[in-house]
């Protein structure tokens, strides 16, 4: 034990270090309770053949090779993209848990910076739903998909980025909730109503039909980040693009950058909630 | 003297919203002292405690910890400083160890370090025989002890706790105090804890008594009560108006009506109970005679009892 007598060492905090460790707690705790690994990836899993299976004969897409895609393959990516969104709502969510816990406290009155403790749980539950989605990855051994090496490897960097964007948007709402029910509705208002416009469900129409309904379809889809993932996910699978005819789809180059430039501000969203004071600290 | 403080809390206010929770609150807490901050619940304990966290910053006046402002220098304060929140803070699907670790990380302490700091603390407290256990499998009193080794691992020159024993069974209150004393002396640490409980207060070098916001006494807790002299007698009436007057006015004495119990401060006769039993039987229900405690000296000061208070 040090004598007090003497000044206790300013020590140089490693923000990469804090940020290690606080990304390997998000995995060890994540791991550790299992529900949750099976409450991520079960439900899409799930909902994957269900609908996949329900509605193969009444869904086809036409492609620009005038080939039919079914409803199964049609929905891998979407779903793929809804197991990375299951995992970082609820690694998001323990930042809530890690506030009525406690743990959070001792986080915000440590010598490390917001940047540090941002960059620790967004990587954590970037990691998490990575791994999740790769594992779901194994379903698509059973589609019609030509696998090669880089191209699993730049999808599961794809996936990486992904859910970093997702986390990022996850943890600036779940920042300022003081109660894990309030997270539940916004993951309702907000989360789930993107994921069904970015053509998991259904593709983007074409702009320009003449219907109202279609052309706010359109636009509502095309501004949405995840539209741009759903997209270069499913072009990265399988080689094919939808027909240009009746669906609009983004180029992989623009989906790359619409999803970098979304994640990083995100993740300056995520830095700039984090140092506001909540209102449950102001009590 | 300056280099002798190792807290300097000066003109202290803090509100939320219209409520008022610190009002120009100044003390000054020694080095190497056990500090008790006593007040009942809602007189503005843990927003002193977390002011000096450094988890928010004051509104008015300054806060100094060794020398440097919480607001200006948080970092360097923030080195100085071992915190343990009434809250635990551990995470309870980890171990202790993976625990100890994190923290070890968040202050700086290179790998080694951490190895030699983790098994000398966790002895000292005496959870090592613990540290592959997850928290959630540990009992409170254990936890505490993690979450007291926890705040100790980088070798703060401080050690601020906020209501430390809540929650724990006499033996393990008992315990926790055993192990604080213990390292302050060893160590020299300077100790500032809040507490709303009277016995616990009374064990500190030195108090402060918080009431609604405000500082109502300052000093070591043997001088407080030896303050108010003499003996203490409590007589409780189904008529306390009637006795009250007749006291004042009969027998001359200083006695105070406080939340239904009557109180005469300041008596060294040693036959004055039995006199007042005989002369005022048919008001007198219970009357008793006691050494000043930290609670009469509450009452002294802030006219009322400290357990009505909150």
């Amino acid at each position: 034990m040090s004598d007090s007598s003497e000044i206790s060492p300013v020590r140089q905090v490693s923000w990469v270090r804090v940020a290690e460790s606080l990304a390997w707690r998000e995995l060890a705790r994540f791991f550790r309770q299992r529900n949750r690994v099976i409450g991520a990836i079960g439900t899409p899993l799930f909902m994957w053949l269900l609908f996949g299976f329900g509605l193969e004969r009444s869904f086809e897409v036409a492609t620009s090779e005038n080939t039919k895609t079914s409803f199964l393959e049609y929905y891998f990516p979407g779903s793929l993209v809804l197991i990375l969104m299951f995992t970082a709502i609820y690694t998001t969510i323990s930042v809530i848990e890690d506030r009525q816990a406690g743990f959070l406290q001792g986080v915000l009155i440590a010598p490390v910076s917001r940047h540090a403790m941002v960059a620790g749980k967004v990587l954590g539950g970037s990691v998490i739903a990575m791994l999740q989605g790769t594992l779901f990855l194994g379903a698509g051994l059973f589609l019609d998909v030509s696998w090669s090496l880089s191209q699993f490897s730049t999808l599961v960097g794809v996936l990486f980025l992904a859910s970093m964007m997702m986390t990022c948007i996850g943890f600036s709402f779940a920042w300022k909730m003081e109660s894990t029910q309030g997270f539940h509705a916004i993951m309702n208002l907000v989360l789930m109503p993107m994921w069904l416009l970015s053509g998991a469900f259904f593709p983007v129409p074409v702009s320009g039909s003449g219907q109202i309904s279609q052309e706010v379809l359109h636009w509502m889809m095309k501004v949405n980040p995840l539209t741009h993932v759903v997209s270069l996910v499913r072009n990265l699978l399988y080689g094919v693009r939808l027909s240009e005819e009746a669906f609009w789809e983004p180029s992989q180059s623009i989906s790359i950058l619409v999803i970098v430039v979304a994640t990083a501000l995100f993740y300056a969203l995520a830095i700039k909630v984090c140092k506001r004071p909540i209102a449950s600290d102001l009590k | 003297m300056s280099d002798q403080l190792a807290i300097k809390f000066e003109n202290l206010s803090y509100h939320y919203g219209d409520r008022q929770a610190l009002k120009q609150v100044g003390f000054e807490v020694y080095r190497g002292q056990l500090f008790s901050l006593l007040g009942p619940n809602g007189s503005g304990k843990t927003t002193l405690f977390r002011l000096l966290s450094t988890l928010i910053t004051p509104q008015e006046g300054s806060l100094r910890v060794f020398g440097n402002d919480v607001s200006s220098a948080a970092d360097l304060v923030r080195h100085d400083l071992g915190v343990v929140f009434q809250t635990p803070g551990l995470d309870g699907k980890l171990t202790a160890f993976e625990n100890l670790a994190v923290q070890a990380v968040m202050y700086g302490l290179s790998k080694n370090e951490t190895q030699v700091r983790i098994a000398e603390v966790s002895e000292q407290l005496g959870v090592a025989d613990r540290l592959q256990n997850k928290v959630d499998e540990l009992s409170g009193g254990l936890r505490r002890r993690v979450e007291l080794a926890k705040s100790l691992l980088h070798c703060p020159r401080l050690l601020i706790m906020d209501e430390p024993t809540t929650g724990l069974d006499p033996s393990a209150r008992s315990d926790l105090w055993n192990y604080i004393r213990r390292l302050q002396q060893s160590t020299g640490m300077t100790v500032f804890l809040t507490t709303h409980l009277l016995e616990e207060a009374d064990q500190a070098d030195r108090i402060a008594i918080l009431n609604e916001g405000e500082l109502v006494a300052l000093n070591k807790p043997e001088i407080l009560r030896s303050e108010l002299g003499g003996d203490v007698i409590t007589i409780e009436s189904q008529m306390p108006e009637a006795l009250l007057e007749l006291l004042s006015s009969e027998a001359d004495l200083d006695a105070r009506l406080i939340d239904g119990q009557i109180r005469i401060t300041g008596q060294s006769d040693a036959f004055l109970v039995s006199d007042l039993h005989r002369k005022y039987k048919s008001h007198i229900q219970q009357i008793s005679v006691g050494k000043p405690s930290l609670e009469d000296v509450f009452i002294t000061r802030t006219g009322h009892r400290f357990w009505g208070a909150s």
